[in-house]
C-alpha cells in the first residue's frame, strides 16, 4: 500500500441527490447480528411495520424460537395512558423469564420510538441494574430516520464499546460481525504469522467480549463501522487502516497492514499467505471468465459497494459505471478509493427514480440493487444481482473470494444458459404498469 | 406495548399498497421514513411482480424532522404525478408519519392537481393490513364510482382480489367461468386489474360478487346503499359453497342455475375407496376468517374429516368464526399471536393442519402435516400453474393440496402390515437414501419401567408394554403413547401394562 502509483478515485467528486431512498433501515442488521451473538436477544421497541420488516427481511420466516422480537407500541402508549418505561419493564421481565439462556439484551430504537423520544438508554440502565449480573441490557437505534441497513450493526457495536472491560495489555481486535467459519479462517492466518491475543467484536457469547485499552489495536473487517471506529478510538485503541478483506488482493493488503505493524517478516508473510492466496486467485479466475470485460452499476445498499467495485474492477476485469453508496465515510474509504481506477460516477444517497433513469441509460451488463428493484429491472431485460445476498453470505478473506466473484457471475451465467425469451420477458402480472 | 415475534398481518399501509399495486393507473404517495420501502420487495419477490409497486415514499430522515417534512411530502406528490401520470392518487401516512401529523390529505389538496386525490386515514397503532385493504378500496370506490345506467346484458363486478392475495389471480378466472356458464358477464374486476376509470363505471353492473369479505365488504355495502347493487354473501370455495353461490346468483338475477361440472373431480375422488383412510382425520383449521369458514365446510362435508379446532387471526371475522366454532361444539382461537395458535395445536394433536405459512412452520416443529389454505403468503403460494381455490377447479386443487401432506391410505395399510418387519423399522433409515441398512439390534430385556412423558408424570410404563409400544409404527407411536398415558391417568392407573395399551387403543378407536 505504501507505494501505490495511482490516486484512483480519491479526488473524484461525489454525486449527491436527495429523493426517495430505496433502502432498508438499520433494524435489518438484527437478522445477522442475532445469529452471530448466540446468547443475545434483540427487542425492537416499535410498530407493526418494524415487526413486518424483520419478518420479511428474514426471508419471511425462519421460525425456530427467534431471538428477536418487537414490542409493538399501541394507541395507549402514544396517548400517554400507559407509562412506556413500565411497559418496557413488564415485557422485558416476561421475556427474560421465558428465555433464561439470554445473557445480552438489546433494546433497539425504531422510527416511532425515536419520534416520540422514548428514552431507551434510561430503560437499559435500569434493566441492567435489575438483571445484573446475569443479563446486560444495552440500547441502540436501528431507526430508518437515523440509519440505513448496515448502519444498524455499526450502531449496535458502537453501543457495546463503552462497556467493554478495560485492559493495559497489548492485543488486536477484529471488528465487525463475520460468519464463524470466516472469522476462524482470519484468526488462523494471523496465528500462523505469530499474531496472537486476537479477539473479535462482536464475540459469539457475552462472556467472551474483548477487553480494550491504550495498547489495543483494531482492524475493521466491514466498511460500514464509522461510529464504532470513533467509539473504539475514544477508548484509546488504535485503528489499523487498510483496504477491506474482499478478494485475494483486498485480503492480502488487509493482512499486510496488520503484519507490518506486528513486524512480521516478508518470508513469514509469504509462507502463510501464498497457498490460500493462490487458491483464491484460481477461484476468482474461474468467475472472471464470465465477468471479464463486463460493466457493473451499483445502487446504494450496504456501504460494501466501493470495496466490491474495487474487487470487481481490479481482480475480475469488470468496468464500473456507477458506484452508489448510502453513505460515504471518507476516512474509512481512503485506501479503497485510492485503488479504484478513475472512471465510474461515485454517488452517495439516492433519488431512486433519477438513478433508475441513469441505470436504464447505462444498461450495464450487471446491475447490483435491492430486492425491490431486481425483478422489475430483469423484466426490462437487465441482469441484476440482489445486493442483500452480499451481506448474508460469507464473502470475506481468501477462501470466500471465489464465492464472492461467483455471486456476481451466476446471474450472467444463468442468462447465458437459458434459452432466449421472446418478448414480453415476464408474463403479464395483473396491474401496476 | 405487546410483544410480537411473528405477525400474521402487516401494518394498514401495506394493505393500501396491496390495493394500489393490484390496480392500474393509480399511484400511492406515502409519507414514510427511510426503510419503509422494504414493503416493495413483498410484491417484487414473493409475488414475482415485474414492476415496482406504484408507490412514492417521502423517505424522510431525522434531519428532515427539524426542517419541513410537509414540503417534502408536497414535492414527492408533485414529482410522482409528473413522472407516473396516474389517473388518480391515494395519499396517506405510515406509522411514523402518523406521529408527525403532517396531514397528507390536506397537503395534497393544496397542490391543485387535476386528478382525483383520495386521502386515506389508516390508524397504524390500532388496525392492521386487512383493515388497510378494505378501507382503501372503500375510499377509492367512494371517490370514483358514480351512479350510471346498468349494462344491457346482466353483468357483475368481481370485488376483493388484491396483490399478495392467496390465489386471487386464479380465483378471478374461475369465478368468471362460473358466471359465464350462467350467461353473466363481468363488468369490472377490482381492485385487481382495475384503473380509476374502471372504478368509475362499476355502477353499470347488476350486482357485485364479494370474493373476499376481508378486502371489499365495506365497499360492497357502500355500493349496495349508493349504487343499488346487491352483493353475494356466499364465497364459492368448495363444491357445496359453489353450488350455494350459483343459487344465490340465480336469486339475484332471476336466471336459472347453469353449471358445467364436467371438470369437477373432488366428489368422485373423495368417494374412491383409496380415500377411505381420510375418514374422521382430525384437522385444525386456522387462517383468515373467510378461508377458515370455507375450509371447515369442505373438511366436514366433502372430505369426511373431523374438525378438532378452528380459529382466525383477523379480529374483524371473530364473530362469525366464534359462532361457527360454537355450532361445532368448539371454542375458536381468535388470535394474531402464533404462540397461542401453537399451544392450541400442541394440545389438540390434530392429524392435519389446514393453516397459513405460520402453521406450516408450527406443524414442522410438532411433526404434524400441514396444507396451506390462506394468507399470509409465501413465494410458494404463487405457483406457476393454474391453482384456484374457488369454483370447480378450486375444489379439485383443494383435494390434491390437502391430501398431499398425508401418508396415503394404502401406504398406511402396508406400514401396518410390515410394522414389526426386521427390515422395516424406524432405525433402518430410508431405503432410497443409499445409506447402509442397519438391522434391528434386539434390546436387552429389562425389568426397569421406563419414565413416562413429563406431563403425565404419575404414570409409568411396564417393560412389556414399552416393548409392545415399539412395535407400533413410528409415525403414530407418539400419539399412541400420549393416548395411553392420558387414558391411564384419567383412570388412576399408575403402571401401564400391555393390557392398558390395548384398552386405550379400543377406547380411542373410532368407527
Amino acid at each position: 500500500m505504501k507505494d501505490l502509483p495511482e490516486i484512483g478515485c480519491s479526488n473524484t467528486p461525489v454525486l449527491k441527490q436527495r429523493g426517495q431512498r430505496e433502502v432498508f433501515c438499520g433494524l435489518t442488521g438484527i437478522i445477522w447480528l442475532h445469529r452471530k451473538m448466540q446468547d443475545a436477544f434483540f427487542l425492537v421497541v416499535g410498530s407493526r411495520t418494524c415487526a413486518h420488516l424483520l419478518q420479511s427481511a428474514a426471508g419471511v420466516m425462519i421460525f425456530a424460537q427467534p431471538r428477536f422480537g418487537t414490542a409493538i407500541l399501541e394507541e395507549k402508549d402514544l396517548a400517554g395512558l400507559a407509562d412506556s418505561q413500565t411497559e418496557i419493564d413488564r415485557e422485558v421481565a416476561r421475556l427474560l423469564a421465558r428465555r433464561p439462556d439470554i445473557k445480552q439484551l438489546f433494546l433497539v430504537g425504531s422510527c416511532p420510538s425515536e419520534v416520540i423520544k422514548l428514552d431507551l438508554a434510561k430503560a437499559a440502565q435500569r434493566l441492567s441494574a435489575q438483571f445484573a449480573p446475569h443479563v446486560r441490557v444495552l440500547n441502540y437505534s436501528g431507526s430508518g430516520i437515523e440509519t440505513t441497513f448496515t448502519q444498524g450493526e455499526d450502531a449496535c457495536l458502537a453501543a457495546m464499546v463503552p462497556v467493554l472491560p478495560a485492559t493495559q495489555d497489548a492485543g488486536l481486535i477484529l471488528v465487525g460481525a463475520l460468519p464463524d467459519v470466516v472469522e476462524d479462517q482470519a484468526l488462523a492466518l494471523l496465528a500462523e504469522m505469530g499474531i496472537t491475543h486476537v479477539t473479535c467484536l462482536p464475540a459469539r457469547r457475552a462472556g467472551e467480549m474483548p477487553a480494550i485499552g491504550p495498547n489495543t489495536r483494531f482492524a475493521l473487517v466491514q466498511p460500514f463501522l464509522g461510529d464504532t471506529l470513533d467509539a473504539l478510538q475514544k477508548r484509546g485503541a488504535q485503528h489499523i487502516p487498510a483496504p477491506f478483506p474482499f478478494g485475494a488482493e483486498g485480503t492480502t493488503l488487509w493482512l499486510r497492514a496488520i503484519a507490518d505493524l506486528y513486524g512480521v517478516s516478508d518470508e513469514v508473510f509469504a509462507r502463510v499467505t501464498a497457498a490460500p492466496r493462490a487458491r483464491a486467485e484460481k477461484a476468482i479466475a474461474a468467475a472472471t471468465e464470465t465477468l471479464g470485460g463486463k460493466s457493473v452499476f451499483f445502487f446504494p445498499d450496504s456501504q460494501l459497494e466501493i470495496p466490491l467495485a474495487r474487487f470487481l474492477t481490479r481482480e475480475c476485469g469488470m468496468t464500473a459505471i456507477e458506484v452508489g453508496t448510502p453513505y460515504l465515510h471518507r476516512d474509512l474509504m481512503a485506501p479503497e478509493l485510492a485503488l479504484l481506477a478513475q472512471g465510474p460516477v461515485l454517488s452517495e444517497g439516492q433519488d431512486v427514480d433519477l438513478q433508475l433513469d441513469r441505470a436504464r441509460a447505462a444498461r450495464a451488463d450487471l446491475t447490483v440493487c435491492g430486492l425491490g428493484l431486481a425483478n422489475p429491472l430483469e423484466a426490462e431485460g437487465m441482469a441484476t444481482k440482489w445486493a442483500i445476498e452480499l451481506v448474508f453470505t460469507p464473502v470475506h478473506f481468501y477462501e470466500q473470494a471465489g464465492d464472492l466473484a461467483g455471486l456476481f457471475a451466476r446471474p450472467l451465467r444463468r442468462r447465458a444458459l437459458l434459452a432466449p425469451l421472446s418478448a414480453p420477458v415476464a408474463p403479464a402480472v395483473e396491474a401496476a404498469e | 406495548m405487546k410483544l410480537s415475534l411473528w405477525t400474521y398481518e402487516g401494518p394498514p399501509h401495506v394493505g393500501a399498497m396491496r390495493v394500489a399495486t393490484a390496480m392500474k393507473g393509480l399511484h400511492y404517495v406515502l409519507h414514510a421514513p427511510q426503510g419503509d420501502t422494504y414493503a416493495d420487495l413483498l410484491f417484487t419477490m414473493i409475488e414475482r411482480r415485474d414492476h415496482r409497486p406504484p408507490v412514492s415514499y417521502t423517505t424522510f430522515q431525522a434531519r428532515d424532522l427539524g426542517a419541513d417534512t410537509a414540503t417534502l411530502f408536497k414535492t414527492t406528490a408533485q414529482d410522482a404525478v409528473a413522472r407516473f401520470a396516474p389517473q388518480a392518487i391515494i395519499v396517506g401516512a405510515s406509522c411514523t408519519a402518523e406521529l408527525i401529523q403532517d396531514d397528507p390529505g390536506g397537503l395534497a389538496a393544496t397542490l391543485g392537481l387535476n386528478i382525483p386525490v383520495i386521502p386515506l386515514d389508516l390508524p397504524s397503532y390500532q388496525r392492521k393490513e386487512g383493515f388497510g385493504t378494505d378501507e382503501t378500496f372503500l375510499q377509492i370506490v367512494r371517490h370514483l364510482a358514480k351512479p350510471c345506467a346498468r349494462s344491457e346484458a346482466i353483468t357483475a363486478n368481481l370485488i376483493g382480489p388484491t396483490a399478495l392475495g392467496f390465489r386471487h389471480r386464479d380465483d378471478i378466472t374461475e369465478v368468471t367461468r362460473l358466471l359465464a356458464d350462467m350467461g353473466i358477464g363481468v363488468n369490472v374486476v377490482a381492485p385487481m386489474g382495475a384503473s380509476p376509470a374502471d372504478i368509475a363505471r362499476m355502477g353499470a353492473a347488476h350486482f357485485n360478487v364479494l370474493m373476499y369479505p376481508e378486502h371489499a365488504e365495506s365497499a360492497a355495502r357502500w355500493m349496495q346503499t349508493n349504487l343499488g347493487q346487491p352483493y353475494t354473501k356466499c364465497v364459492p370455495i368448495g363444491v357445496g359453497a359453489t353450488r350455494d353461490f350459483l343459487a344465490e346468483v340465480a336469486g339475484l338475477t332471476g336466471l336459472p342455475v347453469r353449471a358445467d361440472t364436467s371438470r369437477l373431480r373432488l366428489p368422485w375422488w373423495t368417494r374412491s375407496v383409496d380415500s377411505t383412510y381420510l375418514t374422521g382425520k382430525r384437522v385444525f383449521v386456522f387462517g383468515d376468517g373467510t378461508h377458515v369458514a370455507a375450509a371447515v365446510r369442505i373438511a366436514r362435508e366433502e372430505m369426511g374429516f373431523t374438525v378438532a379446532g378452528i380459529g382466525c387471526y383477523n379480529r374483524e371475522m371473530a364473530r362469525p368464526i366464534r359462532a361457527l366454532a360454537q355450532s361445532l361444539g368448539l371454542e375458536a382461537v381468535i388470535s394474531d399471536d402464533y404462540l397461542d395458535v401453537e399451544e392450541a395445536i400442541a394440545a389438540l394433536q390434530p392429524e392435519l393442519i389446514l393453516g397459513t405459512q405460520m402453521e406450516r412452520h408450527i406443524g414442522k416443529r410438532l411433526g404434524i402435516p400441514c396444507a396451506v389454505i390462506s394468507a399470509p403468503v409465501h413465494v410458494q403460494d404463487f405457483p406457476a400453474r393454474y391453482a384456484p381455490q374457488m369454483g370447480w377447479e378450486g375444489a379439485n386443487v383443494i383435494f390434491d393440496t390437502w391430501v398431499h401432506p398425508l401418508v396415503m391410505g394404502l401406504e398406511d395399510h402396508l406400514l401396518h402390515m410390515f410394522r414389526d418387519d426386521f427390515e422395516f423399522h424406524d432405525a433402518a433409515g430410508a431405503s432410497h437414501h443409499g445409506g447402509q441398512h442397519s438391522e434391528r439390534v434386539p434390546e436387552a430385556e429389562t425389568l426397569v419401567p421406563s419414565m413416562p412423558n413429563a406431563d403425565q408424570s404419575n404414570v409409568i410404563w411396564l417393560a412389556p408394554a414399552e416393548k409392545e409400544l415399539k412395535k407400533i409404527p413410528f409415525f403414530v407411536r407418539g400419539k399412541a403413547r400420549r393416548n395411553t398415558e392420558a387414558y391411564a391417568s384419567e383412570r388412576g392407573i399408575a403402571a401401564i401394562s400391555v393390557e392398558t395399551l390395548y384398552e386405550a387403543k379400543a377406547h380411542y378407536a373410532r368407527g
